[in-house]
């Protein structure tokens, strides 16, 4: 292929598309607006030459930090276009990853969506002396702003115009410029203690991985794709940046998060790559409309789930149904799957694929029951998001599939996955004894204690270092356990603990949405999220989706004691890393009064924690928290 | 806050204003002058009169002497829906929305009294009404942007938290496209979040926009923070007016609010 980096691809794709095909699409004033693939490459050629009126050179890095838009890929595109690179922030990273982030990359510019982001960088431009300017889209509060630092979004894409009356075929002789082998995008990775690590990637990478896994997973021009997950993500990378531009599909922006769902019906995608996060709160929440259905349409539900169910084992066991089964499922279909997946935006759903973590069996099976083809991909943000994935013939949910073409798969001696292909990343930005330890004679070391099943997939157990044993030698995987515990609509989170322990305790966090609506059923009252998770009521509940998980456990691996918390893990609290996986050893840590107490055999623990507020104000929380035998 | 949001010309003027319910005096000579770009708070007990003023001022009721002066010129008589159309618009301290109508339908509704075609015109939609509400249609999604209610643009109101609720009632005030924007109790109700983001909302209303607003409010912290000039009223008579600090330190204000002279911590 000729097109060998993205801005040569976007280009490429504005020459054959022209204004006849439609690249991106934002919904603004509750209508779709279209940016054709030529206006899409005029605005980047723009703003590009506008960075580079303002001063921006080779080698120079962004950094943006916003809501999934266009201008946040015209933006990443103009970097890649004026020869430099940048990288995403998550938009709820508290200000000193901020911080650290913009310092450690060395950006010179800033694109900060809206007042929000721009107050959080003008508030610590001390911290970060290397921004020359803040270049923002959303003008919303930002009138009165006098600051020289500021740019309006378009006044640069202005900027730029002017700048080529100068400089005319700049744009172009700069994208001549770009090489396959430089970087094109950092990614962070959720670094499971401390600040994030900053990953490189480079155009090779990411495009050699979205040609291998379309050979796996194809995807046509005529696609839609709705961005809604953060854009900072490798996942979402690999889709609205890499593929789209490869393949030509089309990326839709929704209006705020908050619409995301609807917007997401409205536009009914073809193609779809999110976190188990997002599939098991549609499994929840379909679970719980269904509770609040009238009694007919539960009862349809009731009765067509155990076909669905019945069906994607058929498909699990690759083993033909017997006629009148087909029949039956079909009808079970259009009674119930059929709608259901119309309202949850999946009429026209062809490329579902989970990743990131392990997605409970549950919820995976469910999925398959709706006869939406869900399929799992396994890849580390150092191999440009995905090594393996499930072929559309050869499912199974206990596995993560077969490896892509040009990528090499094995399990080394200690029973860690190792990795190889042209999509390992180039290495961790400014720490190359880091990269030392990640990549050895150019196998990617995962991290992960995995096996290969005859069949050639790849089963991953859990991160080596959170496999497990009981003190008297049983093994588990706490990961594997709190799944299953979490595909209860009312748990939110579960940590569960027992490393040379003699039993299995788990500490759950209940779903407050969901638990409340069904206090408030039940007529019991409740004030906080304290208050409702410290109610014999709730504890009752709970007991017996625990006890419903303990069936599907060997004997000795069983969940023997819990105990609800009194907050929800957060983030913010450095109890989850931003996409949301506990960090285990802090969670220990700092409930291990409430570990140590439920290990010796105590019914009620006494707590006195401070919590923090997000403004920084804290505030100290006196509890008492009950634990129940399973 | 931004320079030169002030302006010298005053808006908005009431002059002596007496208002009396058979045997009861709701509003005894009250007189005050809202400069252009003010934010300007009315606070006060309970029964105080600061709602009858502000149904004086858009001739709801009207008072038996004194007179309201719009730009120069006294409105006192006028209509209520006369006055909307000069450019003062307000929301209402119960909402009062179109429970069953979506947010947008109510939205629109707000633009009322700037549709020209008539009943009969708009038989034929097509043509110049068609183009008439695109435009409606633009500034309504303006107001919709400006208060973050995208997502429920096409949700009945009455299924709202009350939150949203308060926020689409004074997005259908300011479709209006008001001059001046009068405030009743924007955040009462409401948990310290939503508060918060309600006096952004003023706040951005007043500097973007460049309204002016009419404040009531009970909310003391809101009411300091954001105001350029109170106006305190205690049984239909204006004890004292000035800066919020200025305010703070009024001995009458104290008093009217505690029953004595002690204490005064008019913060939240």
């Amino acid at each position: 292929m000729a097109a060998d980096t993205f801005p040569k691809l976007l280009v490429e794709q504005a020459k054959k598309y022209g204004s006849k095909k439609i690249a991106l699409r934002e919904k603004d004033y509750g209508i779709w607006q279209s940016t054709t693939w030529e206006e899409y490459l005029e605005k980047v050629k723009y703003f590009s030459l506008g960075l580079i009126s303002l001063g921006f050179e080779p080698g120079d890095k962004i950094s943006i930090i916003g809501d999934n838009k266009p201008e946040w890929v015209i933006a990443e595109l103009a970097a890649q276009s004026a020869g430099g690179f940048g990288v995403g922030i998550y938009q709820d990273s508290i200000l000193k990853e901020v911080a650290y982030i913009i310092n450690h990359s060395e950006s010179k510019f800033v694109i900060a969506e809206d007042q929000e982001q721009v107050d959080k960088i003008l508030d610590m431009l001390e911290e970060v002396p290397g921004v020359k300017k803040v270049i923002y889209y959303d003008p919303k509060g930002l009138k009165s702003y006098k600051s020289d630092l500021l740019a309006y979004f378009p006044d640069v894409i202005e900027m730029g115009r002017e700048y080529e009356k100068t400089h005319p075929g700049l744009f172009e002789k700069n994208v001549e410029n770009t090489k396959s082998e430089d970087c094109a995008w950092i990614c962070t990775t959720s670094g499971t203690t401390g600040f994030p690590k900053l990953a490189m990637l480079s155009h090779r990478n990411l495009i050699s991985m979205a040609i291998n896994l379309g050979k796996y997973d194809p995807k046509y021009d005529k696609d839609e794709f709705v961005s809604f997950l953060p854009l900072p993500w490798v996942g979402e990378q690999m889709m609205a940046i890499a593929s789209s531009l490869l393949f030509g599909f089309t990326v839709n922006f929704p209006e705020s998060t908050e619409s995301a769902q609807a917007d997401l019906r409205e536009i009914g995608p073809h193609i779809m790559f999110s976190p188990p996060r997002v599939w098991e709160n549609m499994c929840a929440s379909v679970q719980v409309k269904v509770m609040d259905a009238s009694w007919f349409k539960r009862f349809m539900f009731d009765l067509c789930l155990p076909i669905g169910y019945k069906w994607s084992e058929y498909k699990f066991d690759k083993k033909t149904p017997p006629f009148y089964f087909k029949i039956l499922y079909y009808l079970a279909y259009l009674a119930v799957f059929k709608p259901l997946k119309d309202r949850l935006g999946f009429s026209n759903i062809r490329s579902a694929m989970t990743g990131g973590a392990a997605l409970g069996p549950d919820t995976f099976k469910f999925f398959h029951a709706l006869g939406i083809s869900l399929k799992q991909i396994y890849g580390q943000t150092e191999i440009s998001g995905i090594s393996c994935i499930h072929k559309d013939d050869d499912i199974n949910p206990d596995t993560m599939g077969v490896p892509i073409p040009e990528t090499e798969v094995k399990i080394s001696e200690d029973g860690e996955i190792l990795s190889k292909s042209p999509a390992v990343f180039m290495g961790y930005y400014k720490q190359p004894e880091e990269t030392a330890k990640t990549v050895i004679d150019g196998w990617l070391h995962s991290g992960d204690a995995g096996y290969l099943t005859p069949e050639g997939h790849i089963v991953v157990i859990d991160r080596i270092k959170d496999v497990m044993s009981l003190r008297d030698g049983v093994k588990f995987s706490p990961q594997f356990i709190e799944n299953k515990l979490k595909f209860s609509p009312y748990i939110k989170e579960a940590v569960t603990v027992g490393h040379n322990r003699d039993f299995i305790i788990a500490l759950i966090c209940i779903d407050f949405g969901i638990v409340g609506n069904w206090a408030e059923r039940n007529k019991i009252n409740y004030t906080t999220y304290t208050d409702l998770s410290s109610k014999p009521e709730v504890y009752d509940l709970i007991q017996k989706e625990v006890e419903k998980v303990n069936k599907g456990l060997p004997e000795n691996a069983k969940v023997k004691r819990f105990a609800l918390l009194y907050k929800e893990l957060d983030p913010d609290d450095d109890e989850l890393t931003r996409t949301r996986k506990v960090r285990r050893h802090f969670v220990e840590e700092k409930y291990k009064e409430i570990i140590e107490g439920m290990y010796e055999g105590k019914d009620s623990i006494k707590i006195e924690a401070v919590i923090k507020f997000q403004d920084g104000k804290t505030s100290t929380i006196r509890t008492v928290i009950a634990v129940r035998n399973v | 806050m931004a320079e030169g949001r002030i302006k010298d010309e005053v808006l908005l003027k009431g002059e002596n204003i007496t208002l009396s319910f058979g045997g009861i005096t709701a509003l005894l000579d009250v007189s005050f002058a809202v400069k252009r770009g003010e934010i300007f708070s009315i606070i006060g007990p309970n029964g105080a009169g600061k709602s009858s003023l502000y149904n004086v001022i858009n001739g709801f009721y009207k008072p038996q002497k004194g007179k309201v002066i719009f730009k120069d010129k006294e409105i006192t008589h006028l209509k209520p829906f006369e006055i909307a159309k000069l450019g003062i618009a307000r929301s209402f301290q119960n909402i009062e929305l179109f429970k069953h109508m979506t947010v947008l339908d109510n939205l629109m509704m707000g633009r009322h009294i700037h549709i020209k075609y008539g009943l009969l015109k708009s038989l034929f939609y097509f043509g110049p009404c068609l183009k008439e509400e695109v435009e409606h249609r633009k500034r309504v999604e303006d107001v919709i942007d400006f208060m973050e209610i995208e997502h429920v643009r096409k949700k009945p109101v009455g299924t709202l938290p009350y939150g949203v609720q308060k926020r689409v009632e004074m997005a259908r005030a300011l479709c209006l496209e008001p001059e001046i924007l009068l405030l009743d109790e924007p955040m009462a109700g409401m948990n310290l979040e939503e508060t918060e983001d309600m006096a952004r909302f003023i706040l951005d209303v007043n500097n973007e926009w460049g309204v002016t607003v009419l404040l009531i409010e009970h909310d003391m912290g809101v009411v300091m923070d954001l105001s350029d000039r109170v106006m305190v009223l205690d049984f239909g008579e204006k004890i004292a007016e000035g800066t919020p600090e200025e305010v703070q330190k009024n001995e009458a204000v104290a008093k009217a609010y505690l029953g004595d002279t002690e204490g005064a911590f008019l913060g939240r």
